[in-house]
């Protein structure tokens, strides 16, 4: 029987972390090298835990199925990391950072989580510029903020349009650092397969070792899946191309919870799709909204060209529909009413894709200036698309970009299956219904650095739990099935590419399960998805062996997870009777089209447990809300 | 956006197992201009797939020039004709109907080949792991504004901190070189006060382990800054130099 305890320590929600801290077990230094840890991953989350656990003393072994560590997804992140140092003195503050993200949330998030969040938010900029990482100073010396994401503050820490990857190559210098000191071992060109469980707790995992094919055993004290989100399921989006679930799909098909799959998050500025042969979308800089204009024609299917559409043809819809955010509404806002003016027929030239215009920026401040704020981006857009926008408008689409949802933990970050820890975009714990620009970055470092080095400590001096050899009946058991599983993939010989079914499904998910959400869609996106499963099963084609680098075989191992996690990211959608944050039901709306939460009935964290494939059994974790009130946004 | 479809000749690399001899291996195929090189390869891929062919092996992940991973010798030219960057930012509207296009892996004696177009750049993870780092521990470090750093300093720091570490300065280069990564790394630390308490053993110990790993000695070609996609300057390898330099004479000084 799963029973959900979150394990919110008592006491004011300011002091909540610094008790935690102090109730919990310690293990004295001489002992943690007694210790194994496995870590999955090293983005962000998985970098900062590995260094941090080595520098305890515990005898840590890494793994990512790159080529190296650093190239993990959180290297490609642009925008910033938010911090409540209040630098600037406008009024930030630890519980003002606090107060944003639950609300940000739209109040699906757990306020005890959160507030830690912000709490050691400081932390990981002083961490990171003691590493070296070289953050924007102004002329005086000291750091430079920007805002971001709609915050009322500057509190976003940046590396020009390069954050991410300041931010990881840190995390990743003080792992090799533990490499070269021969306290990680670390395993590259890796994939992770399957979780090993005995008694009902996490012992280990086995591999697929991507250069000679071989199915491996590693067993340990612990394991901490830190592998990143699912946007991928929709084939389309502005995660890396190897992005993927499986790690915590199979931790999921082992027993572990997944928590609200369907909350995704669409990002408004990405460019559009060009064609069939469209392998990822790249996502646009949100600043561009500060200072271009996004518009429609009013006519449907209007093939003019931009600059042929006069004046008052045009719809500015943001503006006209939200005039006091304009074209600087929220995130969900804009990517559904870029939606909408395309369903109407009104996309740009027909096409998916709507006007982002600075033919006024540039005359009201001049080429220079914008040249200035956004040359580097409008470089970009002109190296991909070939067209200019100084004389162009750009075309942008909304495209999917995060998963809020992940596996289900507790305070201590540990998911339901004792000694399985989860971090970062993988876990479901701290963006509620919807992230705020430049904190999944704060996320990742806080979960890694300054969370799991307290709560893995806490756990293996409390619980005790035994090493198991790798010799163990159940790892015998994992890995043939693992090898049986891989073998069946390349015997199945059918007649359609991995690509081809993933396309296939991108849409579906799209069209149903993406940025609005109705129940028949909802239902008919269960049924298309059973299908193409089971056509997936029949027809799938991987040449090659499995004794090789076989790159397709590793990506029909995905992608059979990801036709899994789709049915359930569609059966949380139907389940919840709300709008709420990136999750968008259309029956679920206020009469001028805005998101309705049902706080009465779906302030709850909903948990799913796998029964058997295409039957999931929902537990709920009642969310309260104590110090943010409950209430609803309005951005008119 | 779209223009015509070119038609295109492929001459690419195949070869199975880092221990077999490779060749090149002709293929016709026909591409809209908006596609990226990648994508060309990706339906290139597709195709061969549903031939029940073994597709061509090759590495990307970002696609948006910043995780080092993708990386090919385009017509001889590491990331292609375009300067400043990478394989998966270069687009085919920069090549005409008709072109016949070489597509190779990075070589080096310390890059072997994997598979086709794959390569082993373990090297620089352990030219990372023997010092490309400031020894601090988590938690415990000062306030991150206690410590000043003017402007240009942070600038040019995040200059040499932009390498994606993508290994096509070595591949540019006659010798397989690998000082322009390795100076990036020195520079990035050895410019900020952070870095400063530990420059020299930094130098030495990321130099000692780029030589043991067979990576050539620079004959200051310039080819390595022409094909970085970062422009990355050479002029971190004058500054590595004059690191070294000073390091040994630091450690000449200790002996006596
Ligand atoms: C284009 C873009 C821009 C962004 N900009 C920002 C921003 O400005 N600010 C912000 O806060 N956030 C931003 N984000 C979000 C943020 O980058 C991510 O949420 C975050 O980096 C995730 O970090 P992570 O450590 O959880 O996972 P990742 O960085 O995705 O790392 C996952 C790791 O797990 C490994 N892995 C996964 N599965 C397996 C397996 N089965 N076996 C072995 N290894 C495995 C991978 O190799 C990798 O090492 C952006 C995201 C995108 C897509
Ligand atoms: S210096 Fe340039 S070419 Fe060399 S690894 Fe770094 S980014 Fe690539
Ligand atoms: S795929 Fe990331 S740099 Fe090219």
């Amino acid at each position: 029987m799963v029973k959900l305890d979150s394990k919110i320590p008592e006491g004011h929600i300011s002091e909540k972390w610094t008790n935690h801290k102090f109730n919990m077990k310690l293990i004295n230094p001489a002992n943690k090298r007694k210790y194994d840890v496995i870590v999955v991953g090293t983005g962000l989350a998985g970098a900062s835990a590995a260094a941090s656990l080595a520098e305890l003393g515990y005898n840590v072994k890494a793994f990512t199925f790159h080529d190296s560590a650093r190239r993990a997804h959180s290297i490609s992140a642009q925008g910033g990391i938010n911090a409540a140092k209040n630098y600037q003195n406008d009024g930030d503050s630890i519980y003002r950072l606090f107060y944003d993200t639950v609300k940000g949330g739209d109040f699906r998030a757990r306020e005890a989580n959160v507030y830690r969040l912000a709490e050691v938010s400081n932390n990981i900029i002083d961490q990171c510029v003691a590493q070296g990482v070289p953050f924007a100073r102004e002329y005086g010396g000291l750091l430079d903020n920007r805002s971001f994401g709609g915050a009322q503050v500057s509190r976003t820490f940046y590396a020009r349009g390069q954050t991410g990857q300041q931010l990881l190559l840190g995390a990743y210098s003080a792992l090799s650092r533990q490499v070269g000191l021969g306290k990680v071992k670390m395993y590259s060109r890796r994939e992770m397969l399957e979780l090993v469980v005995v008694d009902g707790i996490a012992r280990g995992i086995v591999c697929r070792n991507l250069v000679n094919g071989e199915i491996e055993k590693y067993s340990a004290h612990a394991v901490i899946l830190a592998t990143g989100g699912y946007s991928n399921v929709f084939f389309l989006s502005t995660n890396a191309m190897n992005c993927n679930t499986t790690a915590i799909w199979r931790a999921h098909k082992k027993g572990a919870l997944f928590a609200n799959p369907c909350f995704t998050q669409i990002h408004p500025t990405c460019l559009p799709v060009h064609g069939e042969g469209q392998s990822k979308l790249t996502l646009m800089s949100e600043s561009l909204r500060n200072d271009g204009r996004i518009w429609v024609s009013k006519k449907k299917g209007d093939l003019r060209e931009p600059n042929e559409i006069p004046e008052e043809e045009r719809d500015y819809y943001l503006e006209r529909k939200y005039p006091s955010f304009g074209n600087l509404s929220p995130r969900d806002i804009s990517s559904r009413s870029a939606k909408e003016v395309f369903d109407e027929g009104r996309g740009a030239k027909g096409q998916e894709a709507v006007y982002l215009d600075f033919e006024d920026a540039i005359k009201r401040l001049g080429r220079k200036a914008i040249e200035e704020k956004y040359g580097n981006l409008f470089e970009i857009y002109e190296t991909i698309t070939g067209e200019n926008p100084y004389n162009v408008p750009m075309k942008i689409y909304p495209a999917p970009h995060y998963t809020m949802g992940g596996l289900w933990v507790d305070y201590n970050l540990m998911s339901n299956i004792p000694g399985l820890f989860v971090l970062g975009e993988a876990n479901f714990s701290d963006h509620g219904a919807n992230r705020l620009g430049a904190s999944a970055l704060m996320q990742g470092l806080a979960d890694g650095y300054f969370v799991i080095p307290y709560t893995i400590g806490n756990y293996l001096a409390a619980d005790k739990p035994e090493k198991l050899s790798v010799d163990h009946t159940e790892f015998e058991n994992v890995k043939k099935q693992t090898e049986d599983l891989t073998r069946k993939f390349i015997s199945i010989n059918g007649k359609q590419t991995v690509d081809d079914i993933h396309k296939r499904l991108g849409r579906i998910m799209w069209n149903k399960v993406g940025m609005s959400r109705n129940e028949n869609g909802l239902k008919e996106a269960i049924n298309e998805i059973r299908e193409l499963r089971e056509e997936f099963w029949k027809d799938v084609k991987v040449p090659g062996d499995d004794k090789d680098i076989n790159q397709t075989l590793e990506r029909a191992g995905r992608l059979a997870d990801y036709l899994e996690l789709a049915e359930l990211m569609a059966v949380d959608a139907l389940n919840r009777n709300e709008s709420c944050g990136g999750h968008f039901r259309e029956e679920y709306q206020t009469e001028e089209g805005e998101a309705l939460r049902n706080d009465e009935e779906y302030t709850y964290v909903a948990a799913w447990e796998m029964e058997e494939l295409g039957k999931w059994k929902l537990h709920k974790e009642d969310l309260q809300f104590e110090y943010v009130k409950l209430s609803t946004r309005s951005y008119k | 956006m779209s223009g015509k479809h070119l038609n295109l000749k492929l001459k690419i690399w195949r070869q199975s197992g880092p221990q077999t001899a490779g060749s090149f291996v002709d293929y016709q195929i026909e591409v809209s201009p908006d596609d990226s090189f990648l994508e060309m390869l990706d339906e290139l891929n597709n195709k061969l797939e549903s031939e029940g062919k073994e597709p061509i092996a090759f590495e990307s992940d970002c696609r948006e020039g910043i995780c080092g991973t993708c990386g090919l010798v385009i017509n001889g030219q590491p990331h292609g004709p375009i300067p400043k960057i990478a394989t998966c930012q270069l687009h085919m509207r920069n090549f005409n109907n008709g072109d016949t296009i070489w597509i190779e892996p990075f070589r080096a004696k310390a890059f072997p080949v994997l598979k086709d177009l794959i390569v082993d750049r373990s090297g620089f993870d352990e030219i990372m792991n023997a010092g490309g780092f400031i020894s601090v521990n988590t938690g415990g470090v000062p306030d991150a504004n206690d410590i000043l750093i003017p402007k240009e300093v942070a600038s040019e720091s995040m200059d040499a901190a932009a390498c994606i570490g993508c290994g096509a300065c070595v591949a540019a280069c006659k010798n397989a070189s690998a000082m322009l990564f390795v100076s990036a790394k020195v520079s990035q630390f050895a410019l900020l006060p952070q870095g400063k308490p530990e420059r020299f053993r930094r130098v030495e110990k990321m130099v000692k382990v780029m030589d043991d790993l067979g990576f050539g000695s620079c004959t200051n070609t310039y080819a390595c800054e022409a094909e970085c996609p970062k422009g990355i300057s050479i002029r971190n390898i004058a500054r590595m130099n004059r690191e070294y330099f000073l390091a040994k004479v630091k450690s000449k000084e200790l002996e006596v």
